[in-house]
């Protein structure tokens, strides 16, 4: 399956948006581990803004930034959310509710915690209606969504904006997933075209024979190691190198996701 | 733009209302409820939920004992409803495991499992929530994909989609894609949710939870009753006619713009998910015998949905909400409503609208009250949920398609 990718967005400790990470992920600046900084999702009215979550505010600010001087028209673009655990701080939230201070979850914290909240605000602050499918595969989930956003594309010659994004669990749950970056990252993904701006994924299903592919800065690497959303960092390290890349992403035990990667010409 | 038909090779669903599709066709033809008085232990919530009995006795196979949850249970019980274990493992036969792909959908996974840890953290004063807590075999949603892809011995491509009520809908659409694609030869499609606290909870502190058992379209409805469900399907891009003839026609899938827990007053998102699906099965309205609707029971989404049903089918649509019967399955209910829309179009049955007596006059679509017998060729299912993801799927008979 080939896809041309025509926008990126990107987020993470010390990656602030995609221009500023793009020499980073090349290896030609150092990485540095910053604070998180993340924009306020605009497109929301107060009410909702003050509500969007940390995994909220992290998925819009991705998005934005891929769909930043699109052309095309958004209200029926369809997108794919993927994420591992979703938002775990409102599971902790109700569970204490319940268990620990003894009153009824709040009903914004659950209306929140379905996976695809971070969906519909995305379509809220977008006025975007297109279809949206919400997934989720383990530390496979970039390569889930991936694989499903370029199904999608195959099958209705259509745009779609890919959006992965994993933020760390809270403390009673941060052993059983043990992570410290929040991480999200998006890409625009057309159907294929030749394009000198723009690079082309070919993705194929390979049985696990290569290593999956790792990134160089150690801190980085620790990072893809441990937040599912950041196994995406590879990719995105190969396209802001602007070189021919074969990448494997891990997906099922046994099975990867092998992207080829050609740079815009 | 009309899609391949899917063919839909093997169904099976376990929810209150038994294992496997006798039961509900039997529940179905004699109006026979499956609701009961249910309250949680961890509050003085009176509720009417679809509990499905003999959870408690479901022993998973010792290799697979690390997903042991009251969610892959349920997996567990559905998948040897109607030998459809076995009709996948024919299936992996003929066509290698790798070539099967598994789109399943859930909302909650096997959070309860975590809810018992918290409980336990806090009631007993216990260092953390406990090494016993399997979070990735259990809470984490991929663990419904990954209990069922090990028990049928799968190894293609496998998701989870967590769409809140569309789950386990859109699980038939992604399959159908993925055939389309060429990404596998057959996939197993559904969806799994059970009873939890914060599920029960949260709707009861949104006002959502009816107090008595959920009439869908009522005068005065109350909200929705929850239920716990499991519903698969087996799909297959092409294959001979040696089944049931069923086929997935279309798929529309939409998203409303419009608020997280309220749907769009003129079911604006609906329409649109409605009309996909008809376009893409290359069908008009009046050719659809069925409508089974979401029909929650819950005012606002029972206005939406009536309004949305009249932009699309004018006031002559046949149509029923069968919730009554099983309860509001959550992330599986797409997926239970699509295998119940199949039991229907095999044996030539509407089913009716359980509990409601008096019909809201408000709204201007009519359901039908009591089941009835009649041949049907083409079904059209509604799955909406929460933060506006809608996805209608349609079913028919391929030869008549």
């Amino acid at each position: 399956m080939r896809l041309t990718v025509s926008g990126i967005g990107i987020l993470g400790p010390g990656l602030v948006d995609w221009i500023g990470a793009r020499p980073v992920l090349a290896g030609d600046h150092p990485y540095v581990a910053d604070a998180l900084s993340v924009s306020p999702p605009l497109g929301l009215n107060p009410n909702e803004r003050r509500r969007a979550t940390l995994a909220t505010r992290l998925a819009l600010d991705a998005a934005r930034q891929a769909m930043a001087g699109a052309r095309s028209d958004t209200t029926e673009l369809a997108t794919v959310f993927a994420s591992a655990d979703g938002d775990m701080g409102l599971i902790d939230s109700m569970c204490r509710d319940i268990y620990e201070h003894r009153v009824p979850p709040s009903p914004t914290v659950f209306q929140n915690s379905v996976h695809n909240a971070v969906s519909g605000y995305w379509s809220i602050a977008e006025g975007c209606r297109g279809p949206s499918t919400s997934l989720a595969a383990g530390d496979g989930t970039f390569a889930a969504g991936l694989l499903e956003a370029a199904t999608q594309i195959v099958c209705s010659a259509r745009s779609v904006l890919l959006i992965a994004f994993e933020v760390p669990a809270p403390e009673l749950l941060h052993p059983h997933r043990p992570f410290d970056s929040a991480f999200a990252c998006a890409l625009r993904l057309e159907p294929a075209i030749r394009s000198e701006d723009h690079p082309t994924l070919d993705l194929a299903l390979r049985e696990d024979e290569q290593a999956l592919t790792s990134i160089q800065d150690s801190a980085l690497e620790s990072m893809r190691r441990t937040n599912p959303a950041a196994r995406a960092l590879p990719l995105l390290a190969a396209i802001a190198a602007g070189r021919s890349a074969v990448i494997g992403l891990p997906y099922w035990p046994g099975l990867q996701l092998e992207v080829r990667l050609e740079p815009g010409a | 733009m009309p899609i391949t038909p899917a063919r839909i090779r093997a169904y099976t669903l376990t929810t209150a209302l038994g294992q496997g599709c006798r039961p509900h066709l039997q529940a179905l033809t004699e109006m026979r409820p499956g609701l009961r008085l249910w309250t949680p232990d961890e509050a003085p919530v009176q509720s009417w939920a679809g509990v499905v009995d003999g959870l408690d006795d479901v022993r998973l196979p010792a290799r697979l004992a690390e997903f042991d949850c009251r969610n892959n249970r349920l997996a567990e019980l559905a998948l040897h409803g109607d030998g459809f274990a076995e009709q996948v493992e024919a299936a992996r036969e003929r066509r290698g495991p790798s070539r099967i792909g598994l789109f399943l959908g859930t909302s909650t996974a096997g959070i309860r499992h975590t809810e018992q840890c918290y409980r336990r953290h806090f009631e007993e004063k216990t260092p953390g929530l406990g090494e016993d807590l399997r979070f990735d075999s259990t809470h984490a949603y991929v663990s419904l994909a990954d209990y069922c892809r090990r028990r049928l011995g799968l190894s293609g491509p496998a998701i989870v989609i967590s769409t809140a009520c569309s789950s386990g809908a859109k699980t038939f659409a992604a399959a159908q894609r993925a055939l389309s694609a060429g990404l596998c030869d057959a996939a197993v499609v559904g969806g799994v949710d059970t009873l939890c606290a914060t599920t029960l909870l949260g709707f009861q502190a949104l006002g959502l939870l009816s107090p008595t058992p959920c009439t869908p379209w009522g005068l005065g409805r109350t909200g929705i009753s929850i239920g716990e469900g499991a519903a698969f399907a087996l799909l297959e891009g092409n294959g001979d006619a040696d089944d049931d003839g069923l086929s997935l026609l279309g798929y529309g899938e939409s998203t409303d713009a419009y608020h997280i827990a309220s749907p769009h007053p003129q079911g604006d998102g609906a329409v649109s998910a409605m009309r996909a699906a008809l376009d893409s099965a290359g069908l008009s309205a009046d050719v659809i015998d069925y409508i089974n609707l979401h029909g929650t029971g819950t005012p606002a989404n029972d206005l939406s949905e009536d309004r949305a049903v009249a932009r699309v089918f004018g006031d002559t649509a046949i149509a029923s909400a069968t919730k009554g019967w099983t309860g509001h399955t959550l992330g599986a209910s797409g997926a239970v409503e699509a295998v119940l829309s199949l039991i229907c179009l095999r044996h030539g049955l509407i089913p009716g609208t359980l509990n409601t007596t008096t019909f809201d006059p408000d709204l201007s679509t009519r359901l039908i009250r009591d089941s009835a017998p009649r041949p049907l060729a083409r079904v059209l299912s509604n799955a909406f949920g929460f933060a506006g993801n809608n996805c209608t799927l349609v079913f028919g008979r391929t030869s008549c398609a």
